[in-house]
């Protein structure tokens, strides 16, 4: 084998790697900037359209969030003020005085159409029905959350 | 949200036809690698080229099918820039074999075979990667026993100086490279819950934002598991990586630099006091600093390799016509100092370049994930294949000390290479999950109740 055919040899590799390379980054490229747009043929649905801070106000959908049982029962909070901080502290847009809820315990956010009940590392947990969250959970109208000892609902 | 919104609408190809096209081309930079050591070193082309190279080709065929199969929408960069990786990496262990007469290429064959069945095991028994979550404490457990078992009596080994390994008869494994990627779980898992408290609260102390005290407890853990691991085990590598990893995922989970501050504070506080007390590390730094010091002693290693990067210059000697045997461990932690010097700077760089890919197609898959669980496990796993390039890569061309860990997908060893095996599978698994356009919702039913309440798929319950 000549000395020659070597230096070939080991140019044409590396020439191989590199191909392979920049045709890996081209691929990422179309892949970056080539994505189909869904088109109105497919009929897939109408573009969102931009987010709003509360859900479009529809017949049916909840107004505000109300203390149903525990001892501040029938305090309420706008649903137009969202995120809804829920606990023991001055900051809370509902304030409990419930020896079982932490000072920043829960809190409620919209998310395009829905509603959600996020819990902020509570010491006691917020439930819904009698399962504990663990991640952000949609709630409907008339879902009860627990909080400590108290209980809470989206109402119209 | 608003660029989430966006994403959304965002609808991805599947791209498979892509993938099946890159990994032709990297079957030809394995197999090619392989016949050019063949010809380097006795003049022809091996005679088992055909053989060989279609053992990887039928490995590589099979874990392209799979991914058709079930998880089409997967990335298409990552499994061919793997196989590449891969099969180069057998070549260069070949190419060691050959020089020091020994046998090892064919066991990292073997290893491979094992490495793409649990991919393929992975991607078909996971169809779903949130259910991970379920095994959070589970795995973080799982993970302890693992770092533990090398401590053991009678199953536990050490290596080099290093207590990592576990020899059952004849087979010997590192369980700290499974433990890697448990851990990786058990943090997204933890983080998913609770980064909330950890975000929210703190004081402000310029312009930082500091966690409060009593949130310090996962990190003072991970603090003591790290040192745990650089005392008992002296095993500095995994030690930096696991305490790394949890630190950028933490960073990641609450958006506050703070962590960083206080983390990157806790690591190099404990890394001066393991300075003063440890020998060991001495050696590691006084090698760093000077290793042409004891060039025949302590600083061999490294000096060969220093050595091996130079004489290969821009574009090397040529597989073959180098002498990667004079650097002790060339085959594992020091094969890109083979590398360096059969194929040159240019190699390296494409290497590094593949590298940095894998990362960006992880973190890619992480940004575009639709539920935190998959982002934090996608960015964990890119934090640990980020961390050991850097750490491996960096300890061999005497950029920082060197601490021993494999170079993914490249090193001869068996434990390394399965696991990275399964993270591929699990990064494909979530990029497969996020790429797969939205399911179609009814915009307007007539009764609220029925409109779909959801647009992400929930784990079913088992």
């Amino acid at each position: 084998m000549s000395e020659l055919t070597l230096f070939l040899v080991r140019i044409a590799y590396l020439a191989i790697l590199w191909i392979f390379v920049l045709s890996a980054i081209s691929v990422i490229r179309s892949d970056m900037f080539g994505a189909r747009l869904p088109s109105a043929a497919g009929a897939p649905p109408a573009p969102k359209p931009p987010k709003q801070k509360a859900p479009p106000k529809r017949r049916g959908s909840p107004t505000h969030v109300a203390v149903i049982q525990g001892q501040n029962s029938g305090a309420t909070a706008s649903l137009a003020e969202a995120p809804i901080l829920i606990g023991r502290g001055n900051d809370a847009a509902i304030r409990l005085d419930d020896d079982y809820v932490s000072t920043r315990h829960a809190r409620i956010v919209a998310s395009g159409d829905q509603w959600y009940v996020e819990d902020l590392g509570s010491t006691n947990g917020t439930y819904l029905g009698a399962q504990r969250i663990t991640q952000p959970t949609t709630i409907g109208l008339g879902a009860q959350v627990r909080i400590g000892k108290t209980i809470l609902e989206l109402r119209k | 949200m608003a660029a989430n919104a966006s994403l959304l609408q965002f609808v991805h190809r599947r791209r498979r036809g892509a993938e099946l096209f890159l990994l032709i081309l990297a079957l030809v930079v394995g197999i090619g690698a392989y016949a050019s050591v063949g010809l380097g070193v006795d003049g022809e082309v091996p005679t088992n080229l055909v053989g060989y190279g279609g053992w990887l080709a039928a490995l590589v065929v099979a874990a392209h099918v799979v991914v058709r199969l079930v998880a089409p929408y997967a990335d298409p960069v990552l499994l061919p820039i793997v196989a590449a990786l891969n099969g180069m990496g057998l070549a260069v262990i070949h190419r060691i074999d050959l020089a020091e007469d020994s046998g090892r290429a064919d066991q990292q064959l073997i290893w491979m075979t094992v490495g793409v069945a649990l991919f393929v095991a992975t991607l078909v028994f996971l169809p779903d990667h949130r259910v991970l979550a379920r095994f959070t404490y589970t795995a973080g457990l799982a993970a302890i026993v693992l770092l533990i078992l090398p401590m053991l009596p009678v199953i536990g080994n050490e290596v080099n100086g290093a207590r990592i390994w576990i020899q059952v008869g004849p087979l010997g494994f590192q369980p700290g490279e499974v433990a890697k990627v448990l851990l990786v779980v058990t943090f997204a898992g933890y983080l998913v819950v609770h980064r909330d408290a950890l975000a929210l609260a703190g004081r402000r102390l310029l312009f930082i934002d500091f966690p409060r005290g009593r949130d310090l407890g996962p990190i003072l853990v991970m603090w003591v598991v790290s040192l745990g691991i650089l005392i008992l085990q002296k095993d500095l590598g995994s030690s930096l990586l696991f305490f790394g990893l949890f630190l950028i995922m933490l960073y990641v989970a609450t958006e506050r630099p703070g962590w960083l501050v206080v983390g990157g504070a806790m690591f190099f506080g404990g890394a001066a006091v393991a300075f003063q007390i440890f020998a060991h590390v001495q050696q590691r730094v006084d090698i760093w600093l000077d290793p042409f010091a004891d060039r025949n002693g302590d600083g061999y290693q490294l000096v060969q390799a220093l050595y091996g990067f130079a004489w290969g210059g821009l574009i090397g000697r040529g597989l073959g016509e180098g002498m990667p045997s004079r650097v002790p461990e060339s085959e594992s932690d020091f094969i890109m100092a083979a590398i360096g010097e059969e194929l040159g700077l240019t190699a390296v760089i494409a290497i590094l370049l593949l590298y940095g890919l894998i990362v960006e197609r992880a973190l890619r898959a992480a940004l575009i994930s639709r539920d935190g669980f998959g982002k934090l496990v996608a960015t964990g796993l890119a934090g640990v294949l980020a961390l050991q390039v850097f750490v491996v890569i960096g300890g061999v061309t005497r950029l920082i000390p060197l601490t021993g860990l494999t170079t993914p997908f490249l090193s001869y060893g068996g434990s390394s290479l399965v696991a990275n095996w399964v993270i591929i599978a699990l990064l494909l698994r979530i990029s497969d999950h996020a790429r797969r356009p939205v399911p179609a919702i009814s915009e307007e039913a007539d009764d609220p109740d029925l409109n779909e309440t959801q647009v992400v798929k929930t784990v079913k319950p088992s």
